[in-house]
């Protein structure tokens, strides 16, 4: 898949009211396939953590029975970051403002992880 | 224990990246098996350098063998990776103590109190050393060289009353050690350990990418999984609480009832104190 097809996978993401940005992250070692971001946030850094965030998840979630992660949602006192990841290892990433519809940013995150399994 | 030694050694030798070495090398510490116990923070070491917890670990083993000059060198390498590590002032306080320089071994214990003012071990060691009472003449300060020696906390102290507190409910320290509660499996195995060893470092590595993006401090982690839903929350900042239920228990309903349980482990942990 070209680059600019996985950041055409982020546009039904990023329509999302309140989504500030959204990423696609090869899972493995965190690095940014392709970002649809706002000014200001340090895609790479957060790509490397939320990378190795959902490893550390994933591994826990499998060892307790429940099987690899499906979505992930990090909630803050300012915002969240919603996880789904791809078949092939990918990450899709939202980064979204509180208050955000969350259901509706999750069904967009496994649309954009369907198109670049 | 004996079967917590193959559990972790199988989950060593399915990912020896993982962690879990950090528990395997203690509970062999602990065993007093101390040539496996060497063998396997070494070998930690060697994949995890500049791990604090490592060098502590191995300079504990170091210090059970009396071999002194090395757990000194060990506990030096944390201090310099983590300089707040409360094992490692403990540690060289304990080794300062032991050679009868009685003004570092207080300089030490200071420094871990101030990290870790409750810690009521630190504060005996500190009044037998101020009481001046030499090496030779006493038995080492009262410094728990691990931080596992004492007893586990039996989970319904925790988590009495609540719904699942025996196998779905897990309440962690920073370093995932279990603070209470247990986790089973699927096929009803006690996956407790195995979860606590993954997460160590997720609520740091949770509140880091919170504070990179702008958005304060995080306050839940929830997680889908084909099988069940999970939730994490911090009770309090060097603390994590795991909640496991199967799928029929929606995610938001799953972030309601970690929060009545992190209320729980808050008054818990501050009873402790």
């Amino acid at each position: 898949m070209s680059k600019n097809g996985y950041e055409s996978a982020l546009n039904g993401v990023t329509a999302v009211r309140g989504v500030r940005g959204a990423m696609v992250v090869a899972g493995g070692d965190g690095l940014v396939v392709a970002e649809s971001l706002m000014e200001g946030i340090k895609g790479a850094a957060v790509a490397a953590l939320a990378a190795s965030l959902a490893t550390r998840l994933g591994r826990a979630m499998e060892a307790g029975g429940v099987g690899g992660g499906v979505f992930w949602h990090l909630q803050a006192e300012r915002g969240a970051l919603l996880v789904v990841p791809a078949r092939s290892g990918m990450l899709i990433v939202a980064i979204a403002e509180p208050g955000v519809n969350a259901g509706l940013v999750r069904l967009e995150l496994l649309k954009a992880a369907e198109g670049v399994a | 224990m004996a079967d917590d030694v193959k559990l972790l050694s199988a989950q060593l030798a399915q990912d020896p990246h993982s962690l879990v070495f950090l528990r395997l090398g203690e509970l062999l510490r602990q065993k007093r098996q101390f040539d496996l116990a060497q063998r396997v923070a070494t070998n930690g070491l060697e994949r995890h350098p500049h791990l604090a917890d490592a060098h502590d670990l191995l300079a504990r083993i170091m210090a059970d063998r009396h071999d002194y000059e090395h757990a000194f060198d060990e506990w030096d390498m944390t201090l310099r990776i983590a300089p707040g590590h409360t094992g490692a002032l403990k540690g060289l306080a304990f080794l300062y103590f032991k050679v009868g320089d009685l003004a570092q071994a207080e300089s030490h214990l200071r420094e871990a109190k101030k990290v870790d003012p409750d810690d009521p071990a630190v504060d005996q060691a500190l009044a037998m050393v101020r009481g001046g009472v030499a090496a030779s003449d006493a038995p080492a300060p009262a410094v728990p060289v691990s931080s596992e020696a004492a007893e586990p906390i039996p989970e319904e102290r925790v988590f009495a009353g609540l719904e699942g507190a025996q196998e779905g409910l897990l309440l962690l320290d920073a370093a995932g050690q279990v603070l209470g509660g247990a986790l089973k499996s699927g096929d009803g195995q006690d996956a407790t350990q195995a979860v606590a060893a993954y997460l160590a470092g997720v609520s740091q590595e949770a509140s880091r990418t919170a504070k990179l993006l702008g958005l304060g401090g995080w306050v839940g982690l929830s997680a889908e999984g084909p099988q069940g839903n999970v939730h994490l929350t911090p009770p309090t900042h060097d603390a994590l609480l795991l909640i496991v239920r199967d799928r029929s228990v929606p995610m938001g309903r799953l972030a309601v009832i970690g929060q009545r349980a992190a209320l729980i482990a808050r008054r818990w942990l501050e009873r402790q104190a």
